[in-house]
């Protein structure tokens, strides 16, 4: 359970985020939209306080995480970074890095075990002695992927994980992090732009708009009206048994 | 399947403790060479000998007395050199960092050269050309703001968001020439017999080191090995960038400014002893990372490992090459350092 609480960040003199908040429970995947420079990605990184919000607090199973230490905020909350740089490690190794905020002095028995066991659900198997630098873009963001859940956080922010692989590997991706969700009664935040992918597996859609929170919805709530107050662009929503598509442009 | 996994991933780990334990024979062969070369010609035998009896026969005393420090010295400040350009690479997320390419031994050895010639810190000793230092612990004062006033001056450029890793290189330059001119300056208003010592100060100098100033760099060293091994998780998390650093927990804040403050530090003391050593923290990393990976688990270790070799070497080569005359091994390390540096540049730009 995630209560993000009226949290504002400015950059000098430019507002990015302005008293925006909302709630999440265990298990929720819940999407995170709105027109580029709506303060998407900033609002992600002050959650997990990766950037200092100006004002606001983030509450997690009723802990405030405004003061603590880095830490112990990493025992709570997993990242998922946009663009990962590709470091000339192994992917046991990159996923490893996940019990970072575990250990004192190195990685144990049962650090490689949570390690192993993550590597097998997600089917990563075949890559892990295999260097970070030779993976394709989908493989690298399971690997990220695997790095947040060996963290064995409450929430997992994603900022666009689907934003640099082809439509069947956006799917595998998706579908990876809502089962996780739901197995591991994970909180997933993600930044998503494709509407459909959001309507598809999301559980609620968090709009922003010019860095203010516009409306927090069930999926089945979305209509052509909000994406068009949120966007400016015409579109509309139609379902299909218990699916529902975006059409753009009407 | 899952003990398979966790079975390769051992061995795949064992792989690289190998490479660091043959490493680790090189360089205690190479020590043994280095004890065997010079003007008393001993052969491997008769090193070994001498090294097991300790009995204070004419090879012991060689052995001992005479070559050991140098070797000693060579070890301690090619593992120093090469540990501190490893971690500078890592907390500056730059390949050409090194204490020689940011201007930072630079700094340090003016710093040393300022208390030796204006504060009186060092002195003449009476017939030989070697400069003795009356008080190390100023020395090494003075190299060390030396020193680190040049890092703070690279931290905050690395903060701005200009700073690519050539702009901070080229930043390392206009540091490196301020200094070489402060220290163009301290020489034209010494007398001769400063001017010379200073020039032969920064040739770098091995056998400048004795036990002492060998334990003293030790006592830095170890210490800030311990520091840097316990955060090697740290650097391998900064690596994939410094938010992902934050969200796994990495206090960048006060791990990156202590990482630097102390390769720092160890190279402002070694720079103090033995002068101006170029290049050795920069190649070591680099030959390690061929080696073992990006790993900073192996490659902290491996760099001090391999920079002790390297400078090992370089000793012995200076020593060899017109012997009996020894050359200048700061000189040696420029020239075989210099080129390879470029090629780290012209690969860095492709890359890039």
């Amino acid at each position: 359970m995630i209560d993000v609480r009226n949290i504002s960040f400015s950059y000098g003199q430019k507002a990015v985020l302005q008293d925006v908040s909302f709630s999440a429970g265990d298990g929720e995947v819940v999407g995170i939209l709105g027109n580029n420079g709506a303060g998407k990605s900033t609002l992600i990184t002050c959650i997990n306080r990766v950037r200092r919000p100006d004002s606001g607090d983030v509450i997690i199973d009723g802990l405030s995480t405004g003061s603590m230490k880095e830490r112990d905020i990493a025992r709570l909350i997993a990242y998922v970074p946009q663009n990962t740089e590709a470091v000339r490690i192994s992917v046991f190794d990159s996923i490893l890095l996940g019990r970072r905020p575990y250990i004192r002095w190195g990685m144990g028995r049962e650090d490689i075990e949570a390690c192993q066991a993550v590597i097998e659900r997600i089917g990563l198997g075949s890559l892990q002695l295999r260097c970070m630098d030779e993976l394709s873009g989908g493989e690298m963001q399971k690997v990220m992927l695997a790095r947040a859940l060996v963290q064995k956080p409450r929430v997992m922010l994603l900022d666009e994980p689907t934003s640099n692989l082809d439509p069947r590997n956006q799917h595998e991706m998706m579908a990876i992090v809502r089962d996780m969700a739901r197995e591991e009664h994970i909180t997933v935040l993600a930044v998503l732009h494709d509407l459909n992918l959001a309507l598809r597996f999301c559980d609620r859609l968090f709009f922003l708009k010019d860095g203010r929170g516009f409306c927090c919805c069930g999926r089945d709530e979305v209509d052509g009206g909000i994406i068009r107050d949120v966007y400016g662009i015409d579109a509309e929503v139609f379902a299909a048994g218990d699916r529902r598509f975006v059409l753009i442009g009407g | 399947m899952g003990r398979e996994g966790i079975e390769a991933y051992r061995g795949y780990m064992r792989h690289r403790y190998v490479a660091l334990l043959l490493l680790l024979c090189l360089l205690a062969a190479m020590a043994v060479v280095s004890l065997s070369a010079g003007s008393a010609s001993l052969s491997v035998i008769d090193v070994l000998k001498a090294l097991a009896s300790h009995d204070g026969s004419p090879e012991s005393i060689i052995v001992w007395n005479v070559r050991m420090p140098r070797v000693a010295a060579a070890i301690v400040v090619g593992a120093a050199l090469a540990m501190s350009g490893c971690v500078m690479q890592a907390v500056l997320h730059n390949p050409l960092a090194s204490s020689s390419t940011l201007g930072v031994s630079q700094g340090a050895s003016f710093g040393a050269a300022l208390a030796i010639t204006c504060l009186g810190a060092g002195m003449q000793s009476g017939g030989s050309a070697s400069l003795l230092i009356s008080e190390p612990y100023m020395v090494t004062l003075f190299a060390f703001i030396g020193g680190i006033s040049t890092t703070i001056v690279i931290l905050f450029l690395s903060r701005l968001r200009i700073a690519s890793p050539s702009v901070l290189v080229l930043a390392g330059v206009a540091i490196s020439s301020t200094f070489s001119g402060a220290t163009t300056l301290i020489q034209y208003f010494a007398d001769d017999v400063m001017v010379a010592s200073i020039v032969y100060w920064t040739f770098g100098n091995l056998g400048r080191a004795g036990w002492n100033e060998i334990a003293m760099i030790g006592a830095v060293c170890v210490p800030a090995f311990v520091f840097f091994m316990l955060s090697r998780w740290d650097y391998n998390a900064i690596e994939s960038g410094e938010y992902s650093a934050r969200s796994l927990g990495v206090n960048v804040g006060v791990l990156v400014p202590l990482s630097l403050g102390l390769s720092a530090l160890i190279t402002s003391v070694s720079v103090s002893f033995t002068g101006c050593i170029s290049f050795i923290g920069l190649i070591a990393p680099h030959v390690m990372r061929r080696i073992v990976g990006n790993d900073y688990r192996y490659l902290i270790p491996g760099s001090a490992i391999c920079g002790a070799v390297l400078l090992l070497v370089a000793d012995i080569a200076c020593r060899m090459i017109i012997s009996p005359v020894v050359l200048p091994i700061g000189a040696l390390t420029s020239f075989v350092g210099a080129p390879l540096f470029l090629c780290l540049i012209l690969r860095e730009r492709r890359v890039g």
